[in-house]
């Protein structure tokens, strides 16, 4: 086992090296220079350079690389150019917004997608799953933008039941925070609980396939017992795993929708940064959601060898 | 299974074809992408009018016998934007795919061929890292550097699905070496990078086809997103999600521009969605038991 | 009186408490918008972004003058002043009894601090040229300043109003991007990074107690999240309104107002002169008689806009129309090609992300078909166009919008991204800086109109308009924005 767990760090601790390379050297060569976006079209030179070297910048690429790894390696994630305050601060009252809004979206496709699935497998080739699947392939298609500005307008413009955009702040109360995130949150639901619906669905049907469950009937059990004392519990494995996938996608994946509803979440934080080249920012950011993926992956790892060590030599 | 490795044969081609048109979600798949297909390839030869000629006094025009789908906000006809934006779409997202089939299966078929050593380590890593980034925003990111443009989109998208094809291809590939026919054809002198070629590849070609369609729809996708934040082709080269970018604003005074872009992709999504269905169930009958 | 201020103080608290919005509190409460949210609230060294002053400006921070809704110089914390017959020295009074929001008393001393400190070597003030002829700055007593200027300078008041020549108290002046302290009839509350500032009315405030007590301020970019945050209700005032084509829309529905104003924008197609063959003039003029003006305005602004015919604002008393040097005429254009002996031109047209630009963009591309010239549009970020287009001159035509105000000293510059260069333009903008007689400043402002007209320096498109949409019952919005600032004192609800 020791020697696994230290195999896989290393392995994890040299991905990580290859991606922060990756992201330094990718924000190196994006044409722009920070000082001059700051100081914009009536900067002086003597201006530009006093900014310069404000930031940091006049020092060798090399120097920066290393100053920059060396701090995150202490948790300091630097200051960013354009707002002067921690990216850490940053990072953590954009999770505010964008882990809330992922949990609720995905509450949302749970909500939606484990009955749908369930019931279209109960009643395989009915009409109601016909409906369901016929209904799911649709909400795969729909670009979820698309859908965001037709809600948008439904219930924000014409119906005035929400706010079109925005986010009140937790300390307005539980209430209003919600109340700002429901549109975005069922926007971003759509697609992904199409997504799992068929997942539940098909991979019901594939337990219900096994032969436990065939035993389980040919002792007498009624289909609908079978189904949720045994098939249900068996499906969710693969349904759990897309899950998680799905999680970690909306936290940051959701930049587009945060745009269209003005929301200060994480995606938009980097997307400005980029586009106001707030270099410390994007490579501080980006880099933490790599290792938050990378980390995660080398947690289930780990904790699926200790479950079955037999994996230990396979992946 | 003899020793032959089991190609496709002409009476299983007959076969397949014969529940491919059984198959109501494959027929119903097949007819819409067709349509697209085919309004992409009109758009080459033939748009009733030109998609850049701009006409601002005709601007924002409902459907008539002129403009089928209307006019834009700078008097364009919407039906000749719509089918060049067909070509758009179905270039980036195809071009993805095949870049992300070129190098992710040959990589896959390596890492098969030679795994449990350093190397398959390593290229599997290498796609677990690909995958850790955050996707849109690597895209943004490309678009940054190297500029807005449908090529750019294009390799966008298509770096995210080389990853998936190496995995696909190289964990289909690895129950293949334990079969016997690739055991036969070891003991017949072939090489490894011979049988990956001869005996692996085309046994998983079907799961790759089923893959490829379905990657194909999502790159219609984010070509579409990609295109809405205004990192796609670039004007005068209409695509579907810039002219819902571009029209958003417009609902109210003309609503034809924001949805007939959106079914449009809504459609070819959903026509290669059940193509990709359609194609699983034909080629895996097991799966059409017990999924249907 | 005093019984039912505390009534509705703690109705305002029970609400608050309660998480609902205030809806009694119209009378007081301003939710505005913006486009572009601010990346610090320091306006002297946040770097150039307009927003930190149409932020900050007039609500939190105050200069020595002020620019008034027409552009005009206006006494601020200095309540009056003295300029010298040389007019090298300029003497302040300021204003007594004025505190910062800190309970610091603001002195001459905040002055001589603030004024060294922009123009001081390292100061990374955006507009450090605005202080680059002060040379010295001497507190003669509490109330009085005196400014030594190395040369007379016709628009020295005028920029000690802009954003930039706030004053600031040396014990908060650290902290001023994150937690601005000035004078203003306005003190920062909090700023949501991402989302919005707020502010509260000023107890202490030197000045007249303004109508509005508490005022979020919220960042929208989006065109279509602007119109939805209109229209939902969500937001009272939006300046800056970035989509025009909706206008109509909004102007239909009883419930808001939009006013249109003028800003100091002058649109241009910029070409660079410094490369074949647009340093010909003929292909320049080529290129400018292809320009349909008005199908640009109506096309990329809804018709919102000015036309203009050099680069000079409309607004300004002295500005002369030479629209017609440069008139729409597609066959004039192509006779001017072929005298150049240019054929199957291609040109690069670069877009920064401003709306005007990526909307007129298209337009121009097909206007410059129709005479035989291609283009090539590339879209562009901010920070790409400053340093490829601005910087390296990698370029053959822009669209840029420049709005600062009395700006046609840039086509004085030789090294500036037009790269413009004419003898007796540099001549007549040098001479209209030193001087002092009104009547001559019309002429050579007139001359310089003129010669840039007259060279086709660059495409003249059109004076950018100020697009306000409010709720119908706010009145005191400005109209015009000769300086980016949302002056939130000014405004009010109608009973």
């Amino acid at each position: 086992m020791t020697s696994f767990l230290f195999g896989r760090i290393v392995s994890m601790a040299i991905s990580l090296l290859v991606a922060s390379i990756i992201i330094f050297a990718i924000l190196e060569i994006l044409p722009g220079d920070p000082a001059q976006f700051m100081l914009g079209v009536n900067a002086q030179p003597d201006t530009l350079q006093a900014l310069r070297t404000q930031l940091g910048l006049d020092q060798p690429v090399i120097l920066r690389y290393f100053s920059w790894m060396a701090g995150m390696l202490h948790g300091d994630f630097g200051i960013s150019y354009t707002y002067r305050s921690p990216v850490t601060e940053l990072v953590l009252q954009r999770v505010a917004v964008s882990a809330p809004l992922a949990l609720y979206a995905l509450t949302l496709t749970i909500l939606v997608a484990f009955p749908a699935g369930i019931i279209a497998a109960a009643r395989r080739n009915s009409a109601t799953d016909l409906t369901v699947m016929g209904a799911t392939q649709i909400g795969v298609a729909v670009p979820n933008f698309w859908f965001a500005i037709i809600l948008m307008w439904v219930f924000a413009v014409t119906l005035h039941w929400f706010s079109a955009g925005g986010f009140a702040g937790w300390n307005k109360g539980f209430f209003e925070g919600i109340k700002s995130l429901t549109l975005p949150a069922i926007a971003l639901a759509l697609p992904q609980a199409s997504i799992l619906a068929r997942v539940m669905r098909s991979s019901l049907l594939d337990t219900l396939g096994e032969d436990y469950i065939r035993t389980a009937r040919a002792k007498g059990l009624s289909q609908n017992k079978t189904l949720w004392r045994h098939a249900v519990r068996n499906a969710l494995i693969p349904v759990l795993t897309i899950v998680g996938l799905q999680f970690s996608f909306l936290l940051a994946g959701a930049i587009i929708i945060e745009n269209v509803f003005y929301l200060p979440g994480l995606g938009r934080l980097i997307f400005q940064g980029i586009t106001q080249r707030d270099l410390i920012t994007v490579k501080s950011v980006v880099m933490l959601l790599v290792f938050a993926v990378i980390f995660v992956n080398f947690l289930v790892e780990v904790a699926y060898v200790l479950i079955d060590p037999r994996l230990r030599h396979q992946r | 299974m003899s020793e032959v490795s089991p190609v496709i044969s002409e009476s299983r081609t007959r076969e397949l074809l014969r529940s491919a048109l059984r198959s109501r979600s494959f027929v119903a798949g097949a007819i819409l992408t067709a349509i697209i297909l085919l309004s992409a390839l009109t758009s080459l030869v033939w748009t009733p009018y030109d998609f850049a000629a701009q006409d601002i006094p005709n601007k924002l025009q409902g459907f008539s016998a002129e403009h089928w789908f209307g006019t834009d906000q700078y008097g364009r006809d919407v039906f000749s934007m719509i089918l060049v934006g067909a070509r758009t779409s179905i270039i980036v997202a195809l071009l993805a795919v095949g870049l992300g089939i070129g190098l992710g299966v040959p990589l896959g078929l390596l890492a098969a061929a030679v795994r449990g050593t350093l190397l398959d380590e390593v290229v599997m890593r290498g796609n677990d890292l690909v995958f850790a980034f955050p996707a849109l925003l690597i895209a943004i990111l490309i678009t940054a550097v190297f500029g807005p443009s449908a090529i750019n989109a294009m390799i966008a998208i298509g770096i995210f699905n080389i990853p998936v094809f190496a995995r696909l291809s190289r964990a289909a590939a690895l129950s293949l070496w334990t079969r016997e026919f690739v055991l036969a054809a070891r003991v017949a002198g072939k090489g490894t990078a011979r049988i990956s070629v001869e005996h692996i590849l085309p046994n998983i070609a079907n799961t790759l086809i089923v893959q490829g369609t379905i990657q194909f729809s999502l790159g219609i996708l984010a070509e579409a997103a990609l295109a809405y934040v205004g990192l796609g082709a670039q004007p005068p080269i209409p695509s579907w999600g810039k002219m819902l970018a571009d029209s958003q604003t417009l609902v109210s005074l003309a609503p034809h521009l924001a949805i007939i872009p959106g079914l449009a992709i809504v459609l070819t999504v959903l026509g290669l969605n059940l193509m990709g269905d359609g194609l699983r169930d034909i080629f895996d009958p097991r799966t059409r038991r017990s999924r249907q | 009186m005093k019984f039912s201020a505390i009534l509705t103080g703690s109705a305002v608290a029970l609400v608050m408490a309660l998480g609902l919005s205030p809806a009694y509190a119209a009378g007081t409460n301003l939710n505005m918008a913006m486009q572009l949210e601010p990346p610090s609230l320091d306006p002297t060294t946040g770097g150039a972004a307009a927003a930190i002053r149409s932020v900050t400006y007039d609500n939190i921070f105050e200069g020595l003058t002020k620019i008034d809704g027409d552009g005009a110089v206006q006494p601020l914390l200095a309540k009056s002043w003295d300029i010298s017959g040389d007019g090298l020295t300029y003497t302040f009074h300021l204003q007594e009894g004025v505190t910062f929001h800190d309970g610091t008393p603001f002195s001459a001393d905040d002055v001589k601090f603030s004024l060294d400190r922009a123009r001081a070597e390292d100061s990374v003030n955006a507009q450090k040229q605005l202080f680059a002829n002060i040379t010295s700055v001497d507190v003669v007593d509490p109330n009085t300043v005196t400014v030594t200027l190395g040369s007379p300078q016709g628009d020295f008041l005028y920029n000690m109003g802009w954003g930039d020549a706030i004053i600031v108290s040396p014990a908060s002046e650290a902290d001023n991007a994150n937690n601005p302290v000035g004078t203003g009839p306005y003190k920062f509350v909090e700023w949501v990074k991402g989302d919005h500032v707020s502010m509260e009315a000023n107890a202490d405030y030197w000045g007249a107690t303004p109508s509005i007590e508490t005022a979020t301020i919220k960042f929208i970019s989006d065109p279509t999240a602007a119109l939805a945050s209109i229209l939902a209700g969500d937001v009272d005032l939006f300046g800056g309104f970035p989509a025009p084509e909706t206008l109509d829309v909004i102007k239909a529905d009883p419930r808001f107002q939009v006013i249109v104003g003028s800003t100091n924008g002058e649109t241009v197609l910029a070409m660079n002169n410094g490369k074949p063959p647009l340093d010909n003039v003929k292909v320049r003029a080529a290129i400018a008689h292809a320009l349909d003006r008005q199908a640009l305005i109506d096309g990329a602004q809804f018709g919102y806009g000015t036309p203009i015919g050099s680069f000079f604002s409309p607004s300004d008393p002295a500005y002369e129309d030479l629209t017609g040097i440069s008139n729409f005429d597609p066959e004039l254009s192509k006779s001017l090609l072929a005298e150049a002996g240019v054929s199957d031109l291609t040109l690069s047209l670069k877009l920064p992300p401003a709306a005007y630009a990526r909307q007129a963009g298209p337009i121009i591309q097909q206007e410059l078909a129709n005479v035989g010239i291609n283009v090539e549009i590339t879209n562009v970020e901010w920070a790409d166009w400053l340093q490829n287009v601005f910087t390296n001159r990698d370029y053959d035509l822009t669209i840029v919008s420049h709005v600062e105000p009395n700006d046609y000293g840039v086509f004085a510059r030789d090294d500036y991204y037009f790269a413009y260069h004419s003898e007796a333009y540099n001549a007549a903008v040098a001479e209209l800086a030193v001087t002092s007689d009104p009547a001559r400043q019309t002429e050579l402002k007139k001359q310089i109109q003129e010669i840039l007209a007259n060279d086709f320096a660059a495409g003249f498109l059109f004076e950018l308009a100020n697009v306000t949409v409010a709720n119908k019952d706010l009145s005191g919005i400005r109209a015009n924005a000769p300086i980016p600032a949302a002056v939130i004192s000014e405004l009010s609800w109608a009973e």
